[in-house]
């Protein structure tokens, strides 16, 4: 019987700039059903956190309750992690930052913790375009109660126990736009080469970075008739274009035919390059992406790619004008600059 | 590339590495969970039944399957298998009555072995229970042949010998011991319907041009004749000063025994560098244990000789120089030559093959170095009704070799016997058998332990070489066994892969610890292995591809280092992955015993 994993890797496993391997990205052996999408995700997060050469430190990840609120005990086993309350994670996850603005927060969540109990935390973080990376690892059911129907499952679907789904459903994405997301983006459990790219890119991204990943339910959503199913969801697949991430101060290597390509620079220099761009596409148009969204539902098609990006707009740290450095690093100095800044201030207000 | 086809026996044998490597194909990791599983009798059983003399190879077997094994290429060590395999030996119950039971009814035909060496022996075991009339001659007084002659006492035992030659000989086999078989013009004219040469390598190498040779000739000797003559005890002491000349295994023989029979300073002196040496690293660890120091970088120029009497022997000193090919030669250094002190100077410096009982005139052919011409894959040679094998075959190897061509050889002389074409050989016995038991159950033990590789006892030096006949290596104790047995990663069982399953979920790639699983687009070999999950730059392992999968992709896997640990099929949600136990057993006459059949023991 295995419960473990080996602990022999590759020998010639490569290394990142640290000098770390891919190992020292994973976690624990997942306890997930065998074939869940949420597995290639988590294989998705560590591959993307291995190649931005990220120190496991500088990272926490929160997480919900649900399935795919399990998942960050099977990654990133070396850094920071909360498992907090059936859908309160965006809460924990603003409180964190305020209190330390220097970590990189990654806060995953699934359909029922976002669209259902969690829907009025999920939506004030977006407002306050908290900076943090959302995913969403969305398999229209309830897995961990056995497959209910859940808000996100579309009109029509058909569940295990065969009954289509009635209710309107939540489109996290074209929410998430409506609220004003600064960095919107779809994709697929089983497209590594398009989901790896865009978790570095929301990773650089200072703001809201919110991908919604459809990640099929093997064990209670993978029925024909299913919308979330790897079948359905491969063959209804539509890319708005490739998407590069390109560290800062990397060698540009490719250039792309007039039309074809485009390049969004980040605030820390860094670059979103899309390829392959669909004809008429601009990611930072958000009324194109509206409407784009709205004509890929018409179709029935699914939307995938980078939908829409605004690098430019404020974070919560900014809007609220806080201090520049992590509570914890503030001395006492700092915190009680002493008699001569009280009357400095006090002066100002006469 | 093209779709992998894991119906042609070869691919999945290549992917076990350790029976791929043995010349005799023995189902390694079968018998390595037999003695995991305490089943011993069963487990010398499977290795009877494939290289005859697992007692004897269990301690003396040159190993080619260790450097083979996979384990070897995720940690430090592999798997110590031959240890293992004596293991089984020490630790098995009553086998005779599991072996053939003859008489065997008579089918009409008489072959006759020439030299009484695993090679022959193994001919004979192979072709008795088929009702062969088998006679079997040696100049000797037992069989065994070098395993006899040449390995002494104190690595394999002679009790163990002694066991595993007289399984085969009391399958009635007609025995000319004591018989110097001088003329294979009068064996030929006899009644034989075949003839086996497995008279090995039996001509040690000389140093005739070196000045000195034949003044000291009293006190100079030929390794393996002197190593036979301790063997046969017509030699019981030797000088207290020995030089032994050779770098190679039988000069390992020579100085560790005698240290045995008197020599207080016993030196091994090696014309090349330490890691040129052809003797297997732990027979030199082995001696250097005993204290034997090793020259290295030094040919002889003269035995020194005075009033008749050896005095000792002068070497030059060289060091080796490489040309821009990789070519060696041994450069003098100018450094003074060196004299070394000896009463007695034992020369193992290679062995060959030697004939001269062959008249030229019986048509068969030989080549250079006055090595007969034989077929590769019949034995046959230039005679239709002469067949060589061992040594005798091709030059100097192994008993391990010399076992695998007695297999063919009597695939061939009973082919030969029955009048069919020798190239039309039958397949090998391939099974595939199935290891699910539940979702993370598997018929053998597929958690992969990360102990490193256990050491063997030894005796202790004061005890050992004052005996001559005391066995050194002490063997795994059942305990340590069974540690080392859990070591092996069973790569015999395969991961299979049936595409029109696979949903291309990517849990196998995700679970896999190394990386060995790809979906990708195809293209050619050269190019697919510069972008699979891991680089697969080992051109020598093979990589396992699918057909198309529904998009588009392949699903590829390099066998590598694969750890076969399962994980790919319990992580798989449709079983497109399934872990399957792969037996292959090479052509043989018959089957001695059947491994796959349940046993009441």
């Amino acid at each position: 019987m295995t419960y473990l994993r080996p602990k022999f890797r590759h020998p010639e496993s490569p290394k990142n700039n640290l000098g770390y391997t891919r190992q020292y990205y994973e976690g624990a052996l997942s306890t997930l059903c065998a074939g869940c999408g949420h597995d290639s995700i988590s294989g998705a997060i560590i591959q993307a956190c291995f190649e931005i050469d990220l120190e496991p430190h500088r990272l926490a990840k929160l997480s919900g309750i649900g399935c795919s609120s399990k998942t960050p005990t099977y990654f990133l086993g070396n850094s920071h992690g909360f498992n907090s309350v059936h859908g309160r994670m965006p809460s924990v996850a603003t409180g964190a930052n305020l209190a330390n603005r220097d970590l990189i927060y990654l806060g995953v969540s699934g359909d029922g913790d976002s669209a259902s109990i969690g829907m009025g935390q999920f939506v004030h973080a977006i407002r306050r375009n908290l900076n943090i990376v959302y995913i969403v690892m969305n398999n229209g059911c309830y897995g961990l109660t056995k497959g209910q129907d859940s808000a996100t499952a579309d009109v029509g679907s058909v569940n295990k126990s065969g009954a289509a789904n009635q209710f309107s459903t939540i489109d996290l994405v074209g929410l998430a736009l409506e609220l004003g997301a600064t960095f919107v983006g779809r994709s697929f459990s089983g497209d590594k080469a398009q989901l790896v790219p865009m978790i570095k890119a929301a990773m650089a991204h200072r703001g809201f970075a919110f991908i919604d990943v459809l990640s099929p339910c093997v064990t209670f959503n993978n029925n024909p008739g299913s919308t979330k199913s790897y079948d359905y969801v491969r063959a209804h697949l539509e890319a708005t274009a490739a998407v590069d991430y390109v560290p800062f101060k990397s060698e540009i290597t490719a250039s792309y035919p007039e039309g074809t390509g485009k390049t969004i620079r980040l605030h820390d220099d860094s670059e979103i390059r899309l390829r392959k761009l669909a004809s008429g596409w601009d990611p930072t148009d958000r009324g194109l992406a509206f409407a784009r969204l709205q004509e890929s539902r018409s179709n029935n098609e699914i939307l995938t790619g980078l939908i829409y990006l605004d690098p430019n707009r404020k974070d919560l740290h900014e809007m609220l004008d806080t201090v520049g450095q992590p509570l914890n690093t503030l001395t006492e100095q700092d915190l009680c600059p002493g008699q001569s800044a009280l009357e400095a201030i006090n002066a100002e207000n006469r | 590339m093209k779709p992998t086809n894991i119906k042609d026996p070869e691919y999945f044998h290549k992917v076990v590495d350790c029976q791929y490597a043995c010349p005799a194909h023995t189902p390694v990791p079968e018998y390595i969970r037999l003695i995991a599983a305490e089943r011993y009798t069963e487990a010398y059983m499977v290795n009877w039944e494939s290289n005859v003399f697992p007692g004897v190879l269990g301690r003396t077997c040159d190993r080619p399957c260790e450097p083979a094994c996979r384990r070897g290429r995720v940690e430090e060590k592999p798997v110590a298998i031959c240890r293992l395999k004596r293991v089984a030996a020490d630790n098995k119950g009553p086998v005779r009555q599991l072996m053939p039971q003859g008489p065997f009814p008579s089918n009409g035909k008489k072959i006759a072995l020439i030299g009484g060496g695993p090679a022959s022996l193994t001919v004979a075991r192979d072709l008795a229970p088929l009702g062969y009339e088998l006679h079997l001659y040696d100049d000797h007084k037992k069989g065994g042949g070098m395993m006899r002659s040449q390995i002494p006492a104190f690595r394999l035992p002679e009790s163990v010998l002694d066991e595993e030659v007289d399984f085969i000989l009391d399958l009635g086999i007609h025995r000319h011991f004591n018989t110097y078989v001088s003329s294979m013009k009068d064996i030929l004219s006899q009644d034989y319907d075949a003839v086996f040469v497995g008279t090995g390598a039996p001509k040690g190498g000389d140093l005739r041009k070196i000045p000195g040779r034949e003044e000291g000739d009293a006190n100079i000797h030929i390794g393996i004749e002197w190593l036979a003559n301790v063997a046969f005890e017509h030699t019981d002491k030797i000088g207290k000063k020995v030089v032994v000349l050779g770098g190679g295994n039988t000069a390992m023989d020579c100085c560790r025994t005698a240290k045995r029979l008197g020599g207080e300073e016993v030196t091994v002196v090696v014309r090349s560098p330490f890691k040129d040496m052809k003797a297997s690293p732990w027979e030199i660890e082995d001696a250097q244990r005993e204290g034997i120091p090793i020259r290295n970088c030094m040919p002889p120029k003269q035995f020194v000789v005075e009033n008749g009497k050896l005095k000792g022997v002068l070497f030059e000193k060289v060091e080796a120089v490489y040309d821009e090919n990789g070519k060696r030669s041994l450069v003098s250094t100018g450094e003074p030559d060196e004299f070394i002190e000896a009463d007695e100077v034992l020369m193992a410096i290679g062995q060959e093959n030697a004939f001269p009982w062959i008249e030229r005139d019986l048509g068969i052919e030989f080549g250079k170095w006055d090595i007969p011409v034989v077929d590769r894959l019949t034995f046959q040679s230039t005679n239709p009704r002469v067949f060589f094998g061992g040594d005798a075959a091709f030059g100097p190897e192994n008993v391990i070799t010399a076992v695998a061509h007695g297999h063919q050889a009597a695939v061939s002389i009973d082919l030969f016997c029955q009048g069919q074409d020798l190239r039309e050989r039958p397949a090998p016995t391939v099974n595939l058998f199935h290891q699910k038991m539940g979702i993370h159950e598997w018929m053998y033990d597929s958690q992969v332990v990360e102990d490193l590789r256990y050491a063997v006892p030894h005796a202790a030096n004061e005890v050992a070489l004052k005996d001559r006949k005391l066995e050194v290596e002490l063997g795994f104790s059942q305990d340590t066994g069974f540690k080392e047995a859990q070591r092996c990663l069973n790569c015999d069982i395969q991961t299979i892969f049936t595409d029109r399953l696979c949903i291309e979920c990517d849990a196998c790639v995700d679970i896999c610890p190394t990386s060995c699983i790809t979906f990708t687009l195809n293209g050619e070999e050269e190019e697919v292995r510069a972008r699979l999950n891991a680089p697969a730059e080992e051109l020598s392992q093979d990589l396992y591809v699918s057909d198309t999968l529904p998009t588009s992709r392949v699903m590829i896997k390099d066998e590598n280092v694969c750890l076969h640990c399962g994980l790919c099929a319990e992580r798989c949600p449709t079983a497109a992955w399934d872990m399957k136990k792969y037996l292959y057993q090479v052509t043989k006459t018959c089957q001695v015993w059947d491994i796959m059949a349940p046993v009441q023991l």
